[in-house]
């Protein structure tokens, strides 16, 4: 009998703090009953630049910047199921803090009044990419199949949302894995 | 002397003539959820959260008097999409970072929101700009998380005599006051040990210095889930 | 101009009120006469002058659009904004005002001289686009009529000195029936019903079978019997002239044609029921009704037919104050019009109790709507079986419709119930008609296979308004107006109305800046059904009644704005990086972003 084709997972933290990242390693020796079942595709684990055709999309954070949205495109794009991963990718979790604040006074608050700057000017690298007025959760930016709250999702939560998704089960998370804290 | 019944879920209720249905499940030990309902105060009917069906209709379990021999339906696939998609506009109207929150664990609307299995606010954000009100010496008000229960207010005018709390604006536009001209708590006459300062079933009166002293983890509804805490503690097992 | 005017208005808005918190409503209008705004210490002093606490004065004055808690123009000018309004041209004239003015909407002239807003329909439909500057409506805008108002604004001319033509308001009566062309006297109702005793009067009232007016067709003999048979000596009768429904004035026209006979409707409620005191709850738009209304009243007390011993029948003692309304759709809801009676926020009661056992200030009370006052005279004076003669089985009498939009005749008809939309289009002079919204923005919108159908409480119910669309309008933006309308309007009591309304707006929004995906039509539908079903109260429930009917009959005009994506974001993608390009001088390719995503490799 043939062994089941390995699904392939990609994995990316936009405006996050890779905390849901490490709480994805949080599941401890599960990840080799993992790894025996998927293989990863781009993602900070692996190192891969740009995402191929994948069953899973994992999105850690929520999009504050121009690249998070061609990032987040372009996972949508190669991803069958995109799954928002943590409070940031929820509903802008602790990035968007700064949602009542004018990106602009943001910019030069950092950039043009900080003491001890060497410049006061705000950089206009076109490497760099310009930060939205606003930091939205990804569910605002493209379509979103599954969510898993959590600041981070305990690597629990994460196993049994990834074991039901890979069983061909649709994802629960109730309580008490559920938390938005 | 039986008393009349109604049908909760299929099962039948016991009620007294007058009683609304949500008071009578609760006396039968029956949860029906709800936000802005509370026992020390007549039903508002403005969360929405106890919707029920009765004969097709959808209405507000808290304001609605029980019949005898009604079918009502809570529990219900139906009931509780209805239900979570009032939590999700709840909150996207607000600014609901429980992370950064310190009711975060001891919060209704969250807990309902885990109770319901919300995994999501679905819907865009409006990310109101609302600034918090630090000026009172031993009280927050951090308006970001106003659910509009209107709980302080009904407490502060009807418990503690004081009405330090009002709603002003209409619509989307509608707010949280307080009763001085200066728009600040700290120029009222609120003090914590005012009965609108325990009420709030969300995150926006808060006793200063107190925030963490339970850590993240070990909050009222970390411990066991708000369809349970909400329940009568001397009675419930009807 | 001292900045304390309010202040040397406190003390007779007080005496004038009597200090009594339930007429804050009234006061806050009549302080704000001062200044056209609400200072804060004003609030302070009023609330204190009544011993209210002050966040409920400024909860009050908060929550009705036309009092102002912050500075507006000397001159505050808005545009009535129903869709009726928009097709007449209200936009074109609002812009040529404002670039008169040297104004942007939403903002008061920084000389402090004049502010430009919207505000929802005024009830001039049928000569718009029409305004009102500081309350008073001014109909029939066009160029010339703007830089007429535009330099009276600039000569800082007192509202009372302008030309008095550019106030006048047509009453159109197109079609009379038996309402319209009665010629009774005053007090000839009364003196019939008084006649036969108040049984033999309730009799009539039954055998009239005469529902209400206002939309909800309630039987109003048997919401008289109730109030009467409550219990409780001090009864109220409210006339509900808050005629707030987009598209709808015939109340505006037989407040301004028969007064006595809509207050001797309220007159022959009070005998029927036993009430003492009457209200008129007038919507404020309609303010410049109010001097002819109150010397109506005062010719009616002379004449004996209020005040003491009504007829000459001792005991029957009954009389009638008018009370402005601020800007408030929702006050049109009868339990949110008694809490704004009551001087509080407009916010709808928990029914039960109804206002027959708990209304004004929990007292057992009757609240009808103009239309249906005013017919109560004619069955006092013909007989109830002689009213229920017309109209259908479930619906006696005749019907006045309020007819605006695209026809060559609008204005107020007054057909028999039964008449079919076709019959009414006709009279109108409607032609190439796509679309008839029946009953204002809460009603019902018509598709041309639907013409045959009647108005009627068993068919098409409607409070009167009845908006013409032809070939040449879009019906998703009649549907987006309406929404815009509900949006603005909600009280924000309950939840699914407070945001949902406002979610659904922006969806519209959407979609009307060409953003929209199929990803929001099911959310569109998703709204629908929470707000027709959890709403506190028919607000709420009957505002997603347009973006239903338009998508069932009228599809493709919501699908044509929708792009070729399964999801598009809400926001402008691009736009949210100009701040930031603003900042960094930036303007090369990566400092923009397209709001689709590129197709798939």
């Amino acid at each position: 009998m043939n062994a089941p084709r390995k699904l392939r997972i990609a994995t990316v933290s936009l405006a996050g703090c890779f905390g849901c990242h490490m709480s994805l390693l949080d599941i401890d020796e599960q990840v080799f009953a993992l790894l025996e079942r998927v293989e990863f595709d781009r993602s900070p684990l692996t190192d891969i630049k740009h995402c191929g055709p994948c069953d899973i999309g994992l999105v850690e954070g929520g999009v504050c910047n121009s690249e998070n949205v061609h990032v987040l495109r372009e996972f949508r794009a190669e991803c069958k199921t995109l799954v928002a991963l943590g409070a940031c990718a929820v509903n802008g979790g602790l990035p968007a803090q700064r949602n009542h604040i004018d990106v602009g006074r943001c910019l030069s608050a950092v950039f043009q009044s900080r003491p001890g700057m060497d410049t006061a000017e705000v950089p206009d690298d076109p490497e760099l990419p310009l930060p939205l007025d606003k930091v939205h959760p990804i569910h605002e930016v493209v379509r979103v199949d599954y969510f898993l709250p959590g600041c981070p999702p305990s690597g629990e939560a994460i196993w049994q949302f990834l074991s039901d998704l890979l069983a061909g089960r649709t994802p629960r998370v109730a309580s008490p894995l559920l938390h938005f804290d | 002397m039986s008393r009349p019944t109604f049908l909760l879920d299929g099962q039948p209720v016991a009620f007294d003539d007058g009683q609304m249905i949500l008071d009578a499940a609760r006396a039968a030990g029956r949860y029906i959820p709800h936000l802005c309902w509370h026992p020390d105060f007549p039903p508002h009917g403005s969360c929405k959260l106890c919707v029920v069906k009765v004969a097709g209709r959808h209405v507000s379990a808290c304001a609605t008097p029980a019949r005898a021999g009604a079918e009502v339906e809570s529990d219900t696939p139906e009931i509780n999409a209805e239900r979570r998609t009032l939590l999700q506009l709840l909150f996207v109207e607000g600014n609901h970072f429980c992370p950064a929150c310190e009711k975060s664990g001891n919060c209704q609307l969250q807990a309902m929101a885990y109770d319901l299995e919300m995994t999501t606010p679905r819907f865009r954000h409006f990310y109101p700009d609302r600034p918090v009100d630090a000026s009172h010496p031993e009280v927050l008000l951090d308006f970001n998380r106003c659910i509009y229960c209107e709980l302080c207010v009904r407490a502060s005018r009807e418990q503690d005599g004081k009405s330090v709390f009002a709603l002003t604006g209409r619509g989307i536009h509608k707010h949280l006051v307080v009763n001085a001209e200066s728009g600040r708590l700290a120029d009222t006459d609120f003090s914590a040990a005012d009965k609108a300062a325990d009420i709030c079933p969300v995150g926006v009166i808060l006793k200063k210095r107190v925030g963490f002293a339970v850590p993240i983890g070990e909050r009222t509804y970390d411990r066991a889930p708000l369809h349970e805490l909400a329940m009568p503690k001397t009675e419930g097992k009807g | 101009m001292t900045r304390l005017a309010w202040a040397d208005t406190m003390d007779e808005t007080l005496q004038r009120y009597g200090r009594r918190p339930e007429y804050l409503l009234q006061m806050l209008i009549h302080l704000q006469g001062a200044e056209n705004w609400l200072p804060p210490a004003a609030l302070t002093a009023l609330a204190g002058a009544l011993g209210l606490p002050r966040a409920r004065v400024e909860g009050v004055a908060g929550f009705y659009s036309f009092l102002h808690t912050r500075p507006v123009g000397q001159y505050r000018v808005l545009f009535s904004d129903n869709i009726i309004d928009r097709m007449a041209g209200s936009q074109a004239m609002m812009a040529r005002l404002c670039r008169n003015l040297w104004l942007s909407p939403g903002q008061c002239s920084e000389d402090g001289l004049a502010s430009v807003d919207f505000t929802s329909c005024t009830g001039l439909g049928d000569q718009g686009p029409p305004l009102l500057v500081n309350g008073y409506a001014i109909g029939r805008l066009d160029d010339a009529r703007i830089d007429a108002v535009c330099e009276l604004i600039r000569q800082r001319r007192p509202l009372a000195e302008w030309p008095p033509g550019l106030f006048h308001v047509d009453d159109n009566i197109r079609r009379r029936d038996a309402l319209l062309a009665a010629q009774l006297r005053p007090g000839q109702a009364l003196q019939a019903a008084l006649a036969i005793g108040r049984a033999g009067w309730m009799a009539q009232m039954t055998a009239s079978r005469l529902r209400g007016r206002g939309g909800a067709g309630f039987t109003t003999a048997v919401k008289w019997q109730a109030c009467r048979d409550a219990p409780g000596a001090e009864k109220v009768v409210v006339c509900n002239a808050d005629e707030g429904e987009p598209g709808t004035f015939k109340d505006r026209v037989l407040l301004n044609t028969c007064a006595d006979l809509v207050f001797e409707g309220m007159t022959l409620a009070a005998w029927a029921v036993g009430a003492q005191r009457g209200f008129v709850y007038l919507r404020g738009e309609y303010r410049s009704l109010l001097p002819a209304l109150e010397a109506t009243l005062a010719r009616r007390r002379a004449e004996g037919w209020l005040g003491r011993a009504i007829g000459g029948v001792a005991g029957f003692d009954f009389d009638i104050e008018i009370h402005l309304g601020a800007g408030a759709y929702v006050c049109g809801e009868e339990t949110a019009l008694l809490e704004s009676l009551e001087g509080k926020r407009g916010t709808p009661r928990i029914r039960p109790p109804f206002p027959v056992t708990h209304g004004y200030l929990g007292r057992p009370t009757v609240v009808n709507n103009v239309e249906t006052l005013a017919k109560c005279c004619l069955i006092a004076v013909h007989g109830g079986a002689a009213f229920a003669a017309t109209g259908t089985a479930q619906s006696a009498g005749t019907k006045l419709l309020s007819v605006s939009g695209d026809c060559a005749r609008p204005g107020v008809y007054e057909f028999p119930f039964g008449v079919t939309i076709g019959q009414v289009l006709e009279a109108c002079g409607a032609q190439d008609t796509i679309a008839v919204q029946v009953g204002g923005a809460a009603g019902i919108t018509l598709a041309p296979y639907e013409f045959g159908r009647r108005v009627a409480f068993e068919d098409v119910p409607t409070a009167g308004a009845f908006m013409v669309f032809d070939s040449s309008r879009d019906m998703f933006d009649v549907a987006h107006n309406f929404v815009r309308f509900f949006a603005h309007e909600s009280c924000g009591f309950c939840t699914p109305c407070r945001v949902g309304t406002a979610m659904l707006a922006d969806t519209l929004d959407k979609l009307a800046e060409g953003k929209g995906s199929p990803a929001d039509l099911i959310e569109i539908e998703d709204l629908d059904r929470v707000l027709k079903q959890a709403s506190h109260c028919g607000l709420g429930s009957a505002a997603p009644n347009p973006v239903l009917d338009g998508l069932q009959k009228f599809r493709p005009a919501f699908e044509r704005r929708l792009m070729h994506a399964d999801f598009s974001p809400a926001f402008d993608l691009d736009g949210a990086l100009r701040r930031a390009r603003q900042m960094t001088g930036r303007d090369d390719a990566g400092a923009h972003l397209p709001q689709q995503a590129e197709p798939p490799r």
